[in-house]
Order: C-alpha cells, then sequence, then structure tokens
C-alpha cells in the first residue's frame, strides 16, 4: 500500500517535472514482453521510462539495477524492491555464478525489463560499447521482443553531482524490435543494438 | 447577483456560444469533406479551445488568488519549454535552479501581494544581475553572455511577461472596483481571437506571405482581416471595460499588433533552434508557449497604458 502510494507520488513528480513523452515511433505500448534498453546518463533514467509506459505495461515491466549502489540503505532497498520491483544484478564478478541469473529468472516469470547496456552512467556524448549481456538474453529468450528506447534531455534534468533536478522536458523515443538473426555474432548483435539506438537518437 | 458577476456571466455564455458554434461547423466540415489534415487540427484545436476557456472560467470563478496560481503554473510550463528548446549546459545548473525555484514563485508571490514597486524591477533589474552571479559561481567562461542572456530572456518572456496579466488584479481603476477580472478577460479574448481571426483570413484569402523565411502561414490577408477585425470585436467588448468604444478599440487595435510582432519574434527564436513548436503540451496548437506568444508581448504593454491613463 504504501509502495503504490510512494511510486504514484513519484511517476506524478517525474511527469510533472519532465512531462515524461513517450514517442513510440517503431512500435505500440502493447503488453509483449519485452527488454527495452536504452542509453544511460543519470540516476533518474529508468524511473523515467517506467513512469512514462502505460500503467498497464509498467506493472509487467522491472529496471535492472546495480545491486551494490540499490542495496546501501533501508530507503534504496525499499524503493528498489517495493516500489520498482527492480532486478538487482552483481557488477563485480563472482566465482561460479551467473550475473544473468537474476534477468533470466524475470523473463522466465514473464516479465519485461528496462536495461541500460552500456553498463554504466555514460558522460559523454557518444553511446559507449554495449556489454554482452543484452545479446545472453535475446539468445535465451529469442521469442522477446529487444526493443530500443532513446531518452533525450535526462542529463540536462540533473547534471553531474547535483541533487536538485532541473524542469526540462524529456523524451523517450521507443523505436523498432530488433532480434538476433541467422548467423549473426555477438558482436555483430550488439553493435547493431548500438547503431539502431545511435539511428534513433538522431531522429531516423 | 452583482453587476460584474452578470458580466460574466454573460462573457462566458458569448464565449460557450461561439465555441458551441466552432465546434459544429468542424463536425459538419468532418462529415462533408471528410477528415483531412487541415480539419482535423481544426477540431483538435477547438476542443483545446474548450478545456481552455473551462480552465480559465474555474479560475475566475474561484477567485483573485487562482487566477495567480493559475498564470503562475502557465508561466512555470512556458518556463520549462524555453529552457528545453534553447542548449544550456551545465554551467547554466545554479542560475536555472534559481530561475525555476526562486525567480519564478518570488514574482507570482509579489504580484499576489500587489507591491507593484517591486514586482515590476525585480526579474528586470535583481534577477537580471543575480543570473549572471550565479552562472559565474560555476566557473565556465564559454558562451557566458550568451547562456546568460537566455536564461534572462527565458524569464523576461514566460515570467515577467506573462505575470503581467494576473498584476491587473492589482490595478485600483476610478469606478471599476471589483471588475479587474474582466481586464484580463478582454486582454485574452483580444489576443487569442485576433489569432484565430489571422488564422481564418489567411486560410480563407491568404496569398500574400509577410514573411516567409519566419513563419509561411502569415500573410497580409490574414494580418489586415485578423487585425481589423478582432479590434472590432474589442471595441465591442468596451461594456465589460473601463474604456469608451473608441478607446476600447484603439487598445485592442494595440494589443493585437503587439500580438502579432509577438509571434513573429517568437517564431524567430524556433527558427534559430530549428523546431516547428515550443513543445507537444495542447493537442493542435503545439507547446503552451505557441498559444501565448502573442500574449507575451501583449500583457506587459496593456498594463502599464491602462495602469498610466486609468489606474
Amino acid at each position: 500500500m504504501l509502495a503504490k502510494i510512494c511510486s504514484a507520488l513519484l511517476i506524478g513528480f517525474a511527469k510533472a517535472l519532465t512531462g515524461a513523452r513517450c514517442v513510440w515511433k517503431g512500435c505500440h505500448p502493447e503488453p509483449k514482453q519485452r527488454i527495452y534498453y536504452a542509453n544511460h546518463s543519470s540516476h533518474a533514467d529508468f524511473v523515467l521510462i517506467w513512469a512514462a509506459l502505460p500503467p498497464k505495461l509498467r506493472q509487467q515491466t522491472r529496471p535492472v539495477a546495480a545491486s551494490d549502489y540499490w542495496s546501501r540503505t533501508k530507503l534504496h532497498r525499499f524503493m528498489i524492491h517495493q516500489m520498482f520491483r527492480g532486478v538487482l544484478v552483481d557488477r563485480v564478478r563472482k566465482e561460479g555464478s551467473n550475473p544473468l541469473e537474476p534477468m533470466l529468472n524475470a523473463l522466465g516469470q514473464g516479465d519485461s525489463l528496462i536495461i541500460f547496456p552500456e553498463g554504466t552512467r555514460n558522460r559523454e556524448e557518444e553511446l559507449l560499447p554495449f556489454k554482452s549481456g543484452l545479446y545472453n538474453l535475446a539468445i535465451a529468450y529469442p521469442d522477446v521482443e529487444i526493443v530500443p528506447v532513446w531518452l533525450d534531455n535526462l542529463k540536462r534534468v540533473m547534471p553531474k553531482g547535483h541533487v536538485i533536478p532541473l524542469p526540462v522536458l524529456c523524451t523517450l523515443t521507443v523505436g523498432e524490435p530488433i532480434q538476433v538473426e541467422e548467423n549473426e555474432t555477438r558482436h555483430e548483435f550488439l553493435d547493431r543494438a548500438r547503431a539502431s539506438l545511435i539511428a534513433l537518437g538522431k531522429g531516423e | 447577483m452583482l453587476s460584474h458577476d452578470q458580466d460574466t456571466f454573460f462573457l462566458f455564455c458569448g464565449i460557450g456560444a461561439v465555441l458551441v458554434l466552432a465546434s459544429a461547423i468542424g463536425f459538419l466540415l468532418k462529415l462533408f469533406k471528410g477528415n483531412t489534415p487541415v480539419i482535423a487540427n481544426l477540431n483538435a484545436r477547438i476542443n483545446a479551445w474548450w478545456c481552455m476557456v473551462i480552465v480559465i472560467g474555474i479560475a475566475f470563478w474561484l477567485g483573485n488568488t487562482a487566477v495567480i496560481v493559475l498564470f503562475f503554473i502557465i508561466s512555470f510550463f512556458a518556463l520549462r519549454e524555453f529552457i528545453t528548446i534553447t542548449p544550456t549546459t551545465s554551467g547554466d545548473y545554479y542560475a536555472l535552479v534559481f530561475a525555476f525555484y526562486a525567480a519564478l514563485p518570488l514574482q507570482y508571490i509579489l504580484v499576489g501581494m500587489d507591491w507593484y514597486g517591486m514586482y515590476t524591477i525585480f526579474i528586470p533589474v535583481y534577477v537580471f544581475l543575480l543570473l549572471p552571479m550565479f552562472a559565474s559561481l560555476s566557473g565556465t567562461t564559454k558562451n557566458f553572455l550568451e547562456r546568460t542572456a537566455k536564461v534572462q530572456w527565458g524569464l523576461m518572456i514566460t515570467v515577467y511577461c506573462i505575470s503581467c496579466v494576473p498584476a491587473l488584479l492589482t490595478l485600483n481603476i476610478k469606478g471599476f472596483e471589483g471588475r479587474n477580472l474582466l481586464l484580463i478577460a478582454f486582454l485574452v479574448i483580444v489576443v487569442q481571437i485576433s489569432d484565430v481571426l489571422q488564422y481564418v483570413f489567411g486560410k480563407l484569402f491568404g496569398k500574400h506571405k509577410i514573411a516567409p523565411n519566419l513563419s509561411p502561414s502569415k500573410t497580409i490577408e490574414g494580418f489586415v482581416g485578423g487585425i481589423v477585425s478582432a479590434s472590432l470585436i474589442g471595441a465591442c467588448l468596451f461594456w465589460i471595460t473601463p474604456f469608451s468604444f473608441v478607446e476600447a478599440a484603439l487598445i485592442a487595435l494595440m494589443i493585437t499588433l503587439l500580438g502579432f510582432m509577438g509571434g513573429l519574434v517568437m517564431s524567430s527564436i524556433k527558427r534559430d533552434c530549428g523546431i516547428k513548436d515550443w513543445g507537444h503540451m495542447i493537442e493542435g496548437h503545439g507547446g503552451m508557449l505557441d498559444r501565448l506568444d502573442s500574449v507575451c508581448f501583449a500583457a506587459p504593454i496593456f498594463f502599464h497604458v491602462v495602469r498610466y491613463w486609468w489606474g
């Protein structure tokens, strides 16, 4: 109950501040199982994608987040578990464990995911190379749609090292789903996924 | 019922009647000519007008404070659009925090306090000096003048100019006590009806473009038809103002000319930034600033003219 109220407040706040406008360019907001992947520049990124999704889709979409950051305090844990139903992953690789396992479990339960394949928040203008997680997930669940989402202006809402968010209109452009093609290597797929996200950002 | 309540009531009945007529025409056009993009846009515009009139009507009904709060929210949306479109950098962070969280609310609080001596100079003088101080704190000197000017311009246009609309409530006009809301109605109706009529005359008779580089939809026919007919409508509304028929006509003419030029100036900014609309907030109209560009230019001059000769 508390989590629901907090979520509603946070969604309202995010929308009031940024407008959180979603432009469905390459697909429609249907309740299909999807992996939304996006460019990453601030902690607010997944909150905005999550807030901008229609409620029906939001309920089935879980952000993937770094477990070290989100396990720090009681408030962080409450937010990531109760409010966002986040999927926590270890950024540091441990012996004998598969870092993709939490994501595979979530996909197995029929949930959609929000992931940032650059692997880290990006301060540069250019998109960083993608980590291979996206490819492995796509291979394990070939029926899940891989959907690029370009986030515009998020960097201006909360520039590096500042805490007070600025009201700047943000647009999320949702592109056309991609899939791993026959005989496509990991490298080729990741490059193609990255290229289609960049194209989306340029308005192509 | 007091007489000014009655006037306001009749005014809104009149606006309602015009909108019913517009909706009926829009419906018939759709029925007989099919839902072409132009007709769909027309209907979206008419529906947005209904929403705007209802929101303003509710604020009027709730009273002065609600009107000030309404324009505060409008200013917020407009400033957000302005800052989104004109690229600022992380070096402007403190200036922008100050603009949004201090200057914007303070301006409306000063208007609400009826502190004329302060709200007329707060942004043009105090904020003008404070913003570059905040900007220089960041230590970034690249494009310093340009960046500072953008934030200052944004505040002048979207906060100072728009706040001149609710500031009309603070004027003391002899024999017009308690009727100041009607001044706001007069200003808003004349500016907006002029925009609408310029659009209608332009669509019907427009041939010669005024400023093809700036605004391809503005034509001489639309300009003349819109300005003349809106000034006449303004004159016919003299009964809600402290002006005589001729005075109301002249003031309406001034408002419409300023509104027209405001539209051109704001178009120049849009062209410079490479965009067509300020935002996507109001369906069929674009953003808040696309609807308010003419109000921004007409409001402060109208405010000062009325204060000087009638206040």
